[in-house]
Formats: C-alpha cells, sequence, structure tokens
C-alpha cells in the first residue's frame, strides 16, 4: 500500500486555489453519465448529495433512518466554527488555522486545516441563504459565542440546536433535488459492503432493513458519510444507531484506517445513572462560558453543594489554566475532571461527576439572560435528572463523543481505495488528536458543500471508470457474503442478547483505551476482545428471521464489526507510545500534562487489513509542520 | 437526588404487537419488573425486550435513534398521548418516574392513513419528506449565496422562525389530530421559512405546494382542534397555521 497525501505545492494560503484550478473538470452534460453513490445523510452526506445533484450528476444516497433528517448530526448542540472576523476581535483565516492545528495536538495536516478554515466562510454564508435561523443582534446581524480552545467569538449558533438547524438546511437541498430527480433517496437502507472492482470502488451491498432484501448499487464513485464510531465503547453521547460498519467494510477492502485511537471524551455530560443505562447525554460546551466547573476541596465532602462554602471549593480549570479557565479544550478538561474523581473529590452517586455551576453567572447576568442563553439545555438536564439547574449545580462526567480517527484520506478526500471518498467525521482528515468544540459541523460541511464537489470531477475526468453493472462476479460475491453473514448470526441461537456483548466491549475498552490509557492495560483488552469475540459467535442470541425488520439482527451485524475494530483501536493505542490531544497515555506525562513526542510520533498511523488472523499493517504518513511552530500545548 | 432511588416499580404494559404492514395487529400485555424511576421509557423498552430475546420471543420493534429528544425518530402514543403525558417532552426523554408502582401502561404506533405500520410501533413517515420535497426549502444552490451579514434579519423575526423551524418532524401532531391532518408540521416549516426574507420569492408557491402534497399523501383537513400544538414536543404554536392559511389564501386568490 502506498500513501500519497497529494497535498499540493506552494505557499500554504496559495493551495486550495491553484488545486482548485487544476483539478480536472467534468462538462456539465457529461456529468448526467456519472452515477455517484453517498452513505450517509449527515451534514456530510446530505450536502454532498444534494450538491453533486445541482451540479447534474445521478446520486443516489442511503441512510439507516426513516428520513435523511434524522441523521446524527442533528444532534449538535452549541454551533459552528468561521473565520468571519465579525466581532472584529482579530479572528483570521490564519488563526482558525493555527488554533484548530495546536487544539488538535500536531497531529493533523496543515493543508487539510488551512483549506478547512479557508472555505469556513462560505459555509455560513450558504446556511444563511438556506434560511438557516442563527442567533442574531438587535441590529439584525448575526451573534457569535465563545468556544473551548479558542481566545476569539467565532461560533455561530441556533440556540442549543445548531446541528439540527445545518443538518435541516442541508436536507431541505436534498429534498429539493429528490424532487428534481437529480437525487435518489433510499431510507431505512444500511450497507454492508464496498465493491471493489479492478481496484476501484464500483458499488455497495445494503440491506433492506424493513424487507430485509439484500441488494447491490453500482456507481461510478462511491462516498461514505457514515459518521463515527464512537457506540464502540457501548455508552456515547451518539445515536444508538451510530456504527462502525461502513468503515471498517471499506476498511477490509483496503481502505487504510487512521489514527483509529484519537477518540474524543467530552468533558460535559450528564454522569451515568444506573446499569440499564443506554445512552449519555451531552450538555453543550457552551455551558463552560458562564458555568463554572468545581469540586469540594476535601476527599469525601458529601455536603450537598450549597452548604460548601466558596473557600472549601476547588474551581480546578481556573486553577490550573487561568488563561483559558473553564473553557479549556475538551481533552485536558476532562482529564481534569478524572483526575478529581480518582483523588475521591468526584461528587453524586459513585462519585462519578463534577459540579457545573451557574449561580455566579445568575447573579451577575439575571436568571433570563441565563435561561435566554441556556434554556432548552437546562430544560433537557431537568427532564432526565429531575434536578433543577437554575437552584442547584449540574453534575457532569466526561463521555465518549466523537472520534477523530476514520478513514485515512488524501488531500481530495480519497481512501487508499480509488474512488472511495470518506467526509465528515468518518475520515481522519483535519482534526488531529482532538478536535476543538463546534469544528464538526464545520468539518461536515466543508467536506460535503465545498471540497468533494471539486475533487470528485477530479476522479471522474482522470480515472475514466467504465460504466460497470451489479451483473459482474464482484457484486454477486459480496452480496452472497453478506447473506451468509446474516445467516450465520441467525445460527449461533445462543443465550445472551447482543446487547449484553456490546455493554461488555464498550467496558473493556473504557477501562482499557478510555481517558487515560497503558501499556499493560492494552494488552490486557487485546487479550479480552478476541475471548469476548469468539464467545459472542459461539453464544449470541438474536432471534427473529432476515427477512423481515429484525432490530436485534441490526444490531448484532453492528457490533460484530465492533468487537473487530476494537482490536485495531487498542493496537494503534499500544502503538503510539506518547501523549497527544484525546490520546493520553500514563506512561507519557510530565506535570501531569500529556508529553507528546515530535521526534518519533509526528505521523498519521495508517493501518492495512492483511485478513482476519493476520496482524494489520501500520503505515506512517510523516507530518510536516512548516507554518506551525510544533510546541507545547499551553493553556495556562 | 437522581440516581440514588432504591426502590424500583413494577408495571404492566400494554404494547401494540402487528409483524408487517397490513398485518393484523393486537395488544399484548408484558409484565416488566425491577423498573427504575431514573429509566428512560425507552429504556424501559430496552429492558423487556432484552428479557423476551432471551426467551426465545418477538421483541417489541419501535423507532428511536438520538435518545436525546432531536432526531424525531422515536414515535409512540403512550396511555393515549403521542410522546406520553409529559408537554414537552419526547418518549425518550420521559422517565419513569412520571409513574407510579402498578401502572399499566398502554403504548400504541402513530394513527394515520398517511402513516402505514411497518411493524409493531414503527411506522412509514415518509409522506412528511415528500411535503418538504414539494417546497419545504429555498431554492439556494451551493455556492450562490452572498455574505452572511449582507442582510440584516431583525432579531424579533429570526426568533419566530427559530421556533417554528426547532419542529423535529416526529409527527406527533399528525398523531394527535383527530383528522389525522399535517398542518402543524407544513405550517412550522412554511412560517419558518416565509418570516425570513431569503424565503420571500418562494412563499405563495411553496404555501400551494406543501398544502396540496399533504392532501395527495391522504393526511386530513385542519378544523382548529388545537391537539397538535399540545401533542408537540417542541412546542410549536398554532399561529404558524393561521400564517400558513393567510399565505395559502392569498396564493389561491392571486394564482386565478
Amino acid at each position: 500500500m502506498h500513501l500519497d497525501s497529494k497535498i499540493p505545492g506552494g505557499p500554504l494560503a496559495e493551495m486550495w486555489d491553484r488545486h482548485k484550478f487544476e483539478l480536472k473538470l467534468v462538462n456539465p452534460a457529461n456529468k448526467r453519465k456519472f452515477e455517484i453513490i453517498v452513505v450517509g445523510s449527515g451534514l456530510a452526506g446530505a450536502s454532498a448529495a444534494a450538491t453533486l445533484g445541482e451540479l447534474g450528476y445521478r446520486v443516489k444516497c442511503f441512510c439507516f433512518q426513516d428520513s435523511p433528517r434524522r441523521a446524527h448530526s442533528i444532534a449538535a448542540q452549541g454551533g459552528i466554527n468561521a473565520a468571519k472576523n465579525y466581532q472584529n476581535d482579530g479572528d483570521s483565516v490564519f488563526r482558525l488555522f493555527y488554533d484548530t492545528v495546536k487544539g488538535g495536538d500536531f497531529r493533523s495536516r496543515e493543508a487539510n486545516v488551512y483549506r478547512l478554515a479557508q472555505v469556513s466562510v462560505n459555509i455560513i454564508d450558504q446556511c444563511v441563504a438556506q434560511g438557516v435561523p442563527f442567533a442574531r443582534e438587535y441590529g439584525g446581524l448575526l451573534a457569535n459565542r465563545s468556544f473551548g480552545g479558542a481566545q476569539v467569538s467565532r461560533t455561530f449558533y441556533a440556540r442549543g440546536q445548531t446541528g439540527q438547524q445545518l443538518l435541516l438546511g442541508a436536507y431541505s437541498a436534498l429534498e429539493r433535488q429528490i424532487a428534481a430527480g437529480t437525487v435518489q433517496m433510499f431510507p431505512r437502507t444500511e450497507m454492508l459492503d464496498v465493491v471493489v472492482v479492478d481496484g476501484q470502488a464500483r458499488g455497495i451491498v445494503t440491506r433492506d432493513l424493513v424487507t430485509g432484501e439484500i441488494a447491490s448499487h453500482a456507481g461510478h464513485s462511491v462516498i461514505l458519510a457514515t459518521g463515527g464510531y464512537g457506540n464502540v465503547f457501548y455508552l456515547s453521547t451518539n445515536a444508538k444507531g451510530c456504527n462502525v460498519t461502513a468503515t471498517w467494510r471499506a476498511h477490509k477492502k483496503g481502505a487504510a484506517f487512521g489514527n483509529p485511537c484519537f477518540t474524543q471524551i467530552h468533558p460535559t455530560c450528564i454522569p451515568v445513572s444506573g446499569d440499564y443505562q443506554s445512552k449519555l447525554t451531552l450538555m453543550s460546551e457552551s455551558l463552560r462560558n458562564d458555568g463554572r466547573v468545581w469540586v469540594p476541596k476535601r476527599e469525601g465532602d458529601k455536603r450537598p453543594p450549597g452548604q460548601i462554602p466558596e473557600a472549601e471549593r476547588d474551581y480546578f480549570l481556573e486553577r490550573k489554566y487561568p488563561s483559558f479557565g473553564n473553557l479549556a479544550p475538551r481533552d485536558i478538561a476532562s482529564r481534569s475532571a478524572k483526575e478529581v474523581c480518582d483523588e475521591g473529590r468526584g461528587v453524586g452517586p459513585g462519585g462519578l461527576g463534577v459540579y457545573l455551576d451557574f449561580a455566579a453567572a445568575i447573579q451577575r447576568l439575571g436568571k433570563d439572560l441565563i435561561a435566554e442563553r441556556y434554556g432548552n439545555l437546562f430544560e433537557m438536564y431537568e427532564r432526565i435528572t429531575a434536578e433543577n439547574p437554575y437552584e442547584v449545580p449540574m453534575r457532569i462526567y466526561p463521555a465518549v463523543h466523537y472520534t477523530m480517527g476514520g478513514l485515512w484520506v488524501d488531500y481530495n478526500l480519497m481512501s487508499s481505495v480509488p474512488g472511495l471518498h470518506v467526509l465528515g467525521e468518518a475520515n481522519f482528515s483535519d482534526h488531529g488528536a482532538n478536535r476543538l468544540g463546534a469544528s464538526a459541523l464545520m468539518q461536515g460541511l466543508a467536506d460535503g458543500y465545498f471540497v468533494i464537489p471539486y475533487t470528485l470531477g477530479d476522479y471522474l475526468a482522470t480515472a475514466k471508470p467504465a460504466p460497470v453493472n451489479v451483473d459482474r462476479p464482484e457484486f454477486t460475491e459480496a452480496v452472497a457474503a453478506a447473506r451468509a453473514q446474516v445467516q450465520r448470526l441467525l445460527a449461533v441461537n445462543g443465550t445472551r442478547t447482543v446487547d449484553s456483548f456490546h455493554r461488555e466491549l464498550g467496558r473493556i475498552m473504557w477501562d482499557y483505551c478510555g481517558m487515560a490509557r497503558t501499556a499493560a492495560g492494552l494488552r490486557t483488552a487485546l487479550e479480552k476482545i478476541p475471548v469476548l469475540r469468539a464467545e459472542f459467535w459461539r453464544d449470541v442470541k438474536v432471534g427473529g428471521s432476515g427477512e423481515e425488520l429484525n432490530q436485534s439482527l441490526e444490531k448484532a451485524g453492528r457490533v460484530a464489526d465492533f468487537m473487530e475494530f476494537a482490536e485495531l483501536m487498542c493496537l494503534d493505542a499500544l502503538a503510539r507510545e506518547e501523549s497527544c490531544g484525546g490520546h493520553f497515555r500514563e506512561e507519557y506525562q510530565e506535570d501531569g500534562e500529556a508529553k507528546r513526542n515530535d521526534a518519533e510520533f509526528a505521523y498519521v498511523a495508517a493501518w492495512e487489513y492483511t485478513g482476519d488472523t493476520a496482524a494489520p499493517r501500520l503505515h506512517k504518513e510523516m507530518l510536516a509542520f512548516e507554518n506551525v511552530h510544533l510546541a507545547t500545548r499551553s493553556y495556562k | 437526588m437522581a440516581g440514588s432511588s432504591t426502590t424500583t416499580m413494577t408495571i404492566t404494559l400494554k404494547a401494540w404487537r402487528q409483524a408487517r404492514p397490513g398485518a393484523e395487529g393486537r395488544m399484548e400485555r408484558y409484565a416488566v419488573a425491577d423498573v427504575s424511576p431514573d429509566m428512560s421509557f425507552l429504556e424501559m423498552l430496552d429492558v423487556l425486550n432484552e428479557r423476551l430475546i432471551e426467551e426465545g420471543r418477538d421483541p417489541i420493534a419501535f423507532d428511536h435513534d438520538c435518545r436525546e429528544g432531536i432526531c424525531g425518530m422515536c414515535s409512540m402514543v403512550i396511555n393515549g398521548r403521542p410522546h406520553g403525558p409529559n408537554p414537552a417532552t419526547t418518549a425518550c426523554q420521559l422517565h419513569m418516574r412520571s409513574f407510579r408502582d402498578g401502572d399499566t401502561i398502554t403504548v400504541e404506533p402513530w394513527r394515520a392513513n398517511a402513516f402505514p405500520v411497518v411493524r409493531d410501533l414503527v411506522v412509514d413517515r415518509s409522506a412528511l419528506d415528500r411535503i418538504i420535497q414539494a417546497g419545504g426549502f429555498i431554492g439556494a444552490a451551493t455556492g450562490s449565496a452572498p455574505d452572511a451579514n449582507a442582510i440584516q434579519i431583525p432579531k424579533e423575526s429570526s426568533d419566530r422562525a427559530m421556533d417554528a423551524a426547532e419542529c423535529i418532524g416526529c409527527g406527533a401532531c399528525v398523531a394527535a389530530c383527530p383528522n389525522a391532518s399535517a398542518m402543524l408540521f407544513t405550517a412550522a416549516k412554511a412560517t419558518h421559512l416565509g418570516l425570513l426574507p431569503q424565503g420571500q420569492p418562494e412563499r405563495y408557491r411553496r404555501a400551494l405546494a406543501m398544502v396540496g402534497q399533504m392532501d395527495i399523501e391522504g393526511f386530513g383537513g385542519c378544523t382548529n382542534f388545537g391537539e397538535c400544538e399540545a401533542a408537540c414536543p417542541k412546542e410549536i404554536s398554532v399561529e404558524t397555521i393561521a400564517q400558513l392559511n393567510r399565505d395559502f389564501l392569498k396564493a389561491t386568490l392571486s394564482a386565478r
């Protein structure tokens, strides 16, 4: 496998413009001869499918939900970054680029991040034109808020539902193209495999989740926009359906997996309340603008928060990181919360929680203003916990939220399989070892609206994929394999539910590959996972048949893939003998902070699949930092 | 304090079971023990389903995804009310502390001709997508937009547009309506776009097209019961319907 990142030459600021000029075009009349398969309908998938449809390609778009509007981008709360500098506070494309590279702890590609910062401004324009009701000032101009890891206000938002509004914008553009006949939509349809013909990605195998029919679709290029793999931990802020299946199956067909161990643990989530817990709920990072994070100074202090005097509270983020305070980046805030809980100073049942306190902000700004800013989040918190955060501090604890790792892609967003493009959270690009808040929405829409429409044309014009149809043996074999997998899952008929296996896998991953990792712990996980996987295939009980709506079967297929993927994640975490961003190896720290090792690990770990029983092969894409000085990340 | 509750409840669940579209359905009764008050309603269903699978019985199919009240996927009528008894709360955000030990709870799918049952509590809501396809958008192709601050939009208009835009497309308004009308869903989108300057060029054709599609899909007409507003988990106001009616009337008159 040879990985060529295809980073254009020349000065950073001119790369994308020059590259766009050098990319080959497909003329308008020829675009309709190309059929493009888009898997996923979140921000990246919907914006790509809509835009490619507008350009005249024939697009087929697939999602497992009943409507493309329900993809998990919808749940993003806080906002979207853009280098508009509307606040006149010193923002610029370069500063957004710089903050993102630094925030990612110098493990992302400069060229990709710079392009992301450049197109960020176009995204806001596009979304406003679609009718996205961003927050505004009384003068009628757009409002901004601050987010972690930045000292400027560059985050655009729509109350606490920014992801919803951006997705509905992309969804409405997509529905418009469906009505125009350029996009054909396949809801309640799950991708089970990628089909590679003569070395090019030429189609997919799908299962209709209502009828169980397994079918295949051929096209000239395949675009995966299938999100992240946070549900490998079972409990995460992801929607229940989020899964690794599409990217994992693509990996097994030759797509390198980049930095799988880079996962983001979000500091502000509602703590776990019991064994039945099915997911964790995020409380937007924007709350840290006005909320103060603290725990009691004394270990084992069980007094209610209101009875703990000011002098006996430890506002640990403000204490440790005075210049960023409560707005320290996510990885740092999460780790700090874990530390104080490990010291026995955590609050709430089980001691796995810290306070996020709005008392000072309510006193300073008044309850009305706080309600206007965060009302819906406060209500959500109260619905889940039955506690009123206007009166008692919220209890929060870190939870798995986002995965920076994903399929490796070059500057054109193409994976190591020609013709297979990967967008949004599903690729590894842009966020390095830690993503800054409000940057996921930016990346999803950048990839879909403003990058793939250019780079896909170049692929089609250059590679000139010949027409294929689904009668080819590559398709019929992939369909047969998918059918066999369904039958195999149903045939086990053991004693344990799919969820019980998923919970057990999640526990292993959280304990050994979560917020803090050690070589010994990762080796333990690498022993436990294959044992659990073998037990899954020996004892899982799925029930029902393959020819009907069978939600247990859907889950079984996804968990089977998580069981394989989890091992790669631990291998990657073991191989990266440094701490960076969300990847914290206890052996590598200095004064409690992550200690990077740039001399040996300033690379993207791209893993090649070599067979079910063979060890994956590590390829290294070395990262060059020519515009941002490699430095120890400090938020002190 | 949440999470510290030690008492559990036993409830009886009466759930709609239907194997496939068009098949005959029936209510079935299940006893569910050890229900924690801190469980969400869907987590209670998870626990029951795991038990059913272990016993070799068919679990109850239900739509769900984000479980934080925003994706709009969950869709069940609980004790006769879409999304259950609590105002402004989707089924996934409903917690068992809203019920009492010993309660019998009925759970059924959305009932409407335009929402055929797929299985158990799962229905087909693609009709709502087709209403959006008919006109629930602003035709602004990617790349054609002016600077985002080129048009000033009064905060009041923007806030009201956002109130309407909060619709999650779950279809509770249809399930609550005695006529199974999708008027609140349609009006929310038409109002959101109609309040914004960008939405003006297509405003009247949008009203005609979306209402027309609503009729084609087999939704009933609106006769101002107002049940939709009461059932809406996002508290979309029926004032949006008045707005859509005005736009529709104006469009109809000017189309003559």
